[in-house]
């Protein structure tokens, strides 16, 4: 196997990296993947209670960086699904204990034994930001369709551009549907303008998210939620599979304007 | 008081003209204006056009120095006083440009054209982006919000324009600013500030100008370049 390494970023925190890098995983893992995810948000870690493993927890990346322990027993493996791992961050310290090429070295060990390495980014563009990058194949930007948001996310596809690792690929998360239809939010369309970069996913607001948070149960395992769906779709997006965009309104407007999106997007090599 | 000091991009590098009133306060809020915009003018290549001043050698030689410290060379000196020009010659400075500068008088039959110095950039500017140059500033692409443009001449791209954008940065109000869309977080042309309210998507060229003191934004193909 030559795992490939996938990043999850954005500008603004609170946008849904740790919660699509929750569930990428756990969907990726469902369709037969040896998956990997890394919690990147050193000082602030909290991909190990998404995923419902934070009692399991002995060791962590900087014990692995540090020589404390081996990269084998910082991996927990997640009991629920075959073949998803987790190698958490460090609670007790700050960023600086992890170093852009110890991210590379321990992601360059992880390959032959993974299809998937998925690194949680943390928010911004200091230190924690570019270890996540540095061992990155792929790049995915979240936002939110905020304005805010949209201009962080601009940025950082900027710095991912500058760096080599582009070009990014876009998932905007929380949609709400009603809000799109009475024209109170920012469309897809013109956030895809402006970013001017391939749309991954669209994932929509919902409440179950949260709820499945809360228990440490992701959401992709909830074949009823259509953030669940939404997400299970990005997961096939990355392993290059065609998915039509889901449907998130009645009124076929909406979807119609996806539709035309992501055919326009263009096809990127994966 | 502060004596105006006149920018323009030439194929050279930078053109600075200083205005009437004594040399030493003219030298002073030269440097001032210098070190005032110190990112502008870095690594520029100057040529100082000093009128009728009559500058000695000596003066010429620790003004060339203080201007380097800044990053900063100088030239050349053009001036219409032969002493000045004698002097400046003394020093290794130019005294002319190496391409005639487009005079109206010029020979009847002489058709070729001189540009000014621009710099082109052929790529979107990102949120966080940011251009400063003395000349004019070409994008082959888009200005997102949170990019900035600081330009001594126009500024003219070949897209949106979102971001932020100062046009004859250095005070030169004949500035003018061109894009397919123009509709800028901010809009400046040389002092003026421009406060456009957000509009609708504006599906065509637009060229920004000062006219009377305001900045006026017109369709493009209702604007008669008077050049
Ligand atoms: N699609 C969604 N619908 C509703 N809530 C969401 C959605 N995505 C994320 N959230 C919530 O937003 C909050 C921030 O998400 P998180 O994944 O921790 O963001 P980040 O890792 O970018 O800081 C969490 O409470 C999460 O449950
Ligand atoms: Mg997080």
């Amino acid at each position: 196997m030559a795992g490939k390494v996938l990043t999850i970023t954005s500008g603004k925190g609170g946008v849904g990296k740790t919660t699509i890098t929750a569930n990428l995983g756990v969907a990726l893992a469902s369709h037969n993947q040896k998956v990997v995810c890394i919690d990147g948000d050193i000082g602030l870690r909290n991909l190990d209670v998404v995923l419902g493993l934070e009692n399991r927890i002995v060791y962590d990346i900087v014990d692995v960086v540090e020589g404390r322990c081996k990269l084998r027993q910082a991996m927990i493996r997640d009991k629920r699904i075959e073949g998803l791992f987790l190698i958490p961050a460090a609670q007790t310290r700050d960023k600086t204990a992890v170093s852009p090429s110890d991210m590379i070295r321990v992601c360059d060990e992880l390959r032959p034994d993974f299809d998937w390495i998925i690194v949680d980014s943390p928010a911004g563009i200091e230190r924690g930001f570019r270890n996540a990058i540095a061992p990155a194949d792929h790049v995915l930007v979240v936002t939110n369709p905020e304005v805010s948001a949209v201009r962080d996310a601009d940025r950082i596809i900027g710095i991912v551009e500058a760096e080599e690792k582009g070009p990014a690929r876009l998932i905007i998360n929380r949609i709400d549907p009603v809000m799109v239809e009475r024209g109170d939010m920012i469309s897809t369309e013109d956030i895809v303008e402006l970013l001017a970069i391939e749309l991954i996913g669209i994932i929509p607001e919902d409440s179950e998210v949260i709820i499945s948070t809360n228990r440490g149960m992701p959401i992709a395992l909830n074949g009823k939620s259509k953030a669940g769906q939404a997400l299970q779709n990005i997961a096939r997006r990355v392993t290059g599979e065609t998915v039509p965009f889901l449907e998130l309104s009645h009124q076929g407007g909406f979807i119609r304007q996806l539709g035309k999106i992501f055919s326009s997007g263009g096809s990127k090599n994966e | 008081m502060t004596h105006k000091i006149k920018i323009k991009g030439i194929s050279e590098g930078l053109l600075v003209t200083v205005g009437e009133g004594e040399w030493p306060e003219i030298r002073q809020s030269l440097l001032d204006q210098i070190q005032a915009q110190a990112d502008f003018f870095s690594g520029a290549n100057l040529t100082l056009n000093v009128g009728e001043h009559e500058i000695k050698a000596a003066d010429l030689g620790s003004l060339r120095d203080q201007i380097s410290e800044k990053g900063i060379m100088l030239r050349g000196v053009i001036s219409k006083s032969a002493r000045t020009e004698e002097n400046a010659k003394t020093l290794g400075l130019a005294t002319h440009f190496d391409r005639p500068q487009p005079e109206r008088s010029g020979k009847a039959f002489d058709t070729s054209v001189s540009g000014d110095d621009a710099i082109l950039v052929q790529r979107t500017l990102r949120s966080g982006n940011n251009i400063s140059y003395p000349g004019h500033v070409i994008i082959l692409g888009d200005v997102n919000p949170g990019a900035e443009i600081l330009a001594g001449g126009n500024v003219i791209v070949w897209g949106r324009l979102r971001g932020t954008v100062h046009a004859g940065a250095s005070g030169d109000e004949s500035a003018q600013v061109c894009a397919l869309e123009l509709a800028p977080t901010q809009l400046r042309i040389a002092e003026t500030i421009s406060i456009t309210p957000p509009s609708k998507k504006k599906l065509h060229p637009e060229v920004a100008h000062l006219k009377e003191g305001q900045v006026v934004a017109e369709v493009w193909d209702l604007h008669k370049t008077k050049k």
